[in-house]
């Protein structure tokens, strides 16, 4: 038991510096709260299918960034707006922000701007996995050793 | 209630058929939610799971004009034009490639069979006139985005409720109606200008407009959207 408290502890330690350090918003905290015994991992769902499709959309702004003949801005700018909606919607806060700034250079259709937004981009979107991949395998760890996920209030 | 011969022929066929003929509060409000992205649509499905609703999530304007029977392209052979359960509310994203939320909207107050249905719009941005543009169409409400749960708390409430006094404004008629034959009155004697109902249509849903939000009970949670607010006072 004393093994589970220990855990439980530095999830929920781990939670608040995810929060303190803004890689996640309010918007987090309400998905966190509709897990239940029935679905206990769904924010860990969530955050795979939106890990995925971040991944798709920095490949295709990076591509289409490459472009010799002339970059799309159109194209590039319907994946930010793709990403800003999903990291929204899951409270990805740094990553929606840097979302904000790409989309004022594709919008003046600067490509050198844009390659800077994009390697922030992918900086924000890396830290944000891996935080949240060693949040998920705390939630796991605490289950796996019988214990519940502390659940938000 | 006083239950005759009728009512009870009517419960029987019900256990028989698994027909659920009549609305009882513990039946689930089923909600077409309409979101291109897979990461909004795994949520919106949540919230409203959560809610206690029944859930269609489907990726384009165009599948739910396919779910809902009115897709011109496929011609439905079945009378009844439904591909499956009754849709009580559909909840769609404004910014869709293709069909965009408010021509799905548009579509579906232009349908005789389905513009009774509530129409509820989702955008990530806040932008007024956008919000008019949807409201003038007949949308219920706008949300935006990121949705909460008390976004859809709210609007799940007020649908309930309008879906409960629609049946019950039903229940009503046909009691006058099976009471006092002679009494010819099928003019409505409250706001609502639905034409004389018959007791076989209950699966219509309640004849709610956009602007006579006067029938809803105005409890602090309704009055809470800013949209709900704005309808209330362009009514008057």
């Amino acid at each position: 038991m004393d093994f589970v408290n220990q855990l439980q502890r530095k999830f929920i330690d781990y939670s608040s510096s995810l929060h303190r350090e803004g890689i996640v918003d309010d918007q987090f905290t309400q998905l966190r709260k509709l897990e239940d015994e029935n679905s206990p991992h769904f924010v860990m769902e969530v955050a795979s299918l939106f890990f995925e499709d971040c991944e798709k959309l920095i490949n295709n702004m990076a591509i289409a960034l490459e472009q010799k003949q002339g970059v799309d801005f159109k194209q590039i700018d319907e994946c930010i707006h793709q990403l800003k909606g999903s990291s929204s919607s899951i409270g990805a806060m740094r990553v929606k922000n840097a979302c904000i700034a790409f989309r004022s250079f594709s919008d003046a259709q600067n490509r050198e701007g844009c390659l800077r937004c994009l390697q922030q981009l992918s900086h924000e979107y890396s830290l944000l996995k891996n935080k949240l991949q060693t949040l998920f395998l705390l939630e796991q760890q605490i289950v796996a050793a019988g214990g519940s996920i502390p659940r938000v209030h | 209630m006083a239950r005759n011969g009728g009512v009870a022929w009517m419960r029987t066929t019900e256990k028989i058929d698994g027909y659920d003929l009549s609305t009882s509060d513990t039946e689930e409000v089923h909600v077409l939610a309409v979101d291109d992205s897979l990461v909004d649509r795994k949520v919106i499905e949540r919230l409203l799971r959560i809610s206690s609703c029944k859930v269609t999530a489907v990726d384009s304007g165009r599948r739910a004009l396919q779910y809902l029977g009115l897709d011109e392209e496929i011609q439905k052979k079945e009378t009844n034009g439904f591909d499956g359960l009754k849709v009580d509310l559909i909840i769609t994203d404004y910014c869709m490639p293709g069909m965009t939320g408010y021509e799905l909207l548009k579509k579906v107050k232009e349908s005789s069979a389905f513009r009774e249905i509530p129409v509820v719009i989702m955008s990530s941005e806040n932008v007024i006139a956008r919000i008019d543009r949807c409201l003038e169409e007949g949308a219920e409400d706008f949300i935006v985005k990121p949705v909460k749960l008390s976004d859809v708390k709210r609007i799940i409430d007020y649908t309930t409720t309008e879906l409960r006094e629609g049946e019950q404004r039903e229940g009503a008629r046909a009691r006058r109606r099976g009471i006092n034959k002679r009494k010819q009155r099928e003019g409505d004697d409250d706001l609502s200008s639905s034409p004389p109902s018959t007791l076989s249509s209950s699966t219509s849903s309640s004849p709610s407009s956009s602007i006579q939000s006067a029938t809803a009970p105005l409890s602090p949670s309704t009055l809470d959207s800013p949209t709900r607010r704005l309808k209330m006072t362009s009514s008057e």
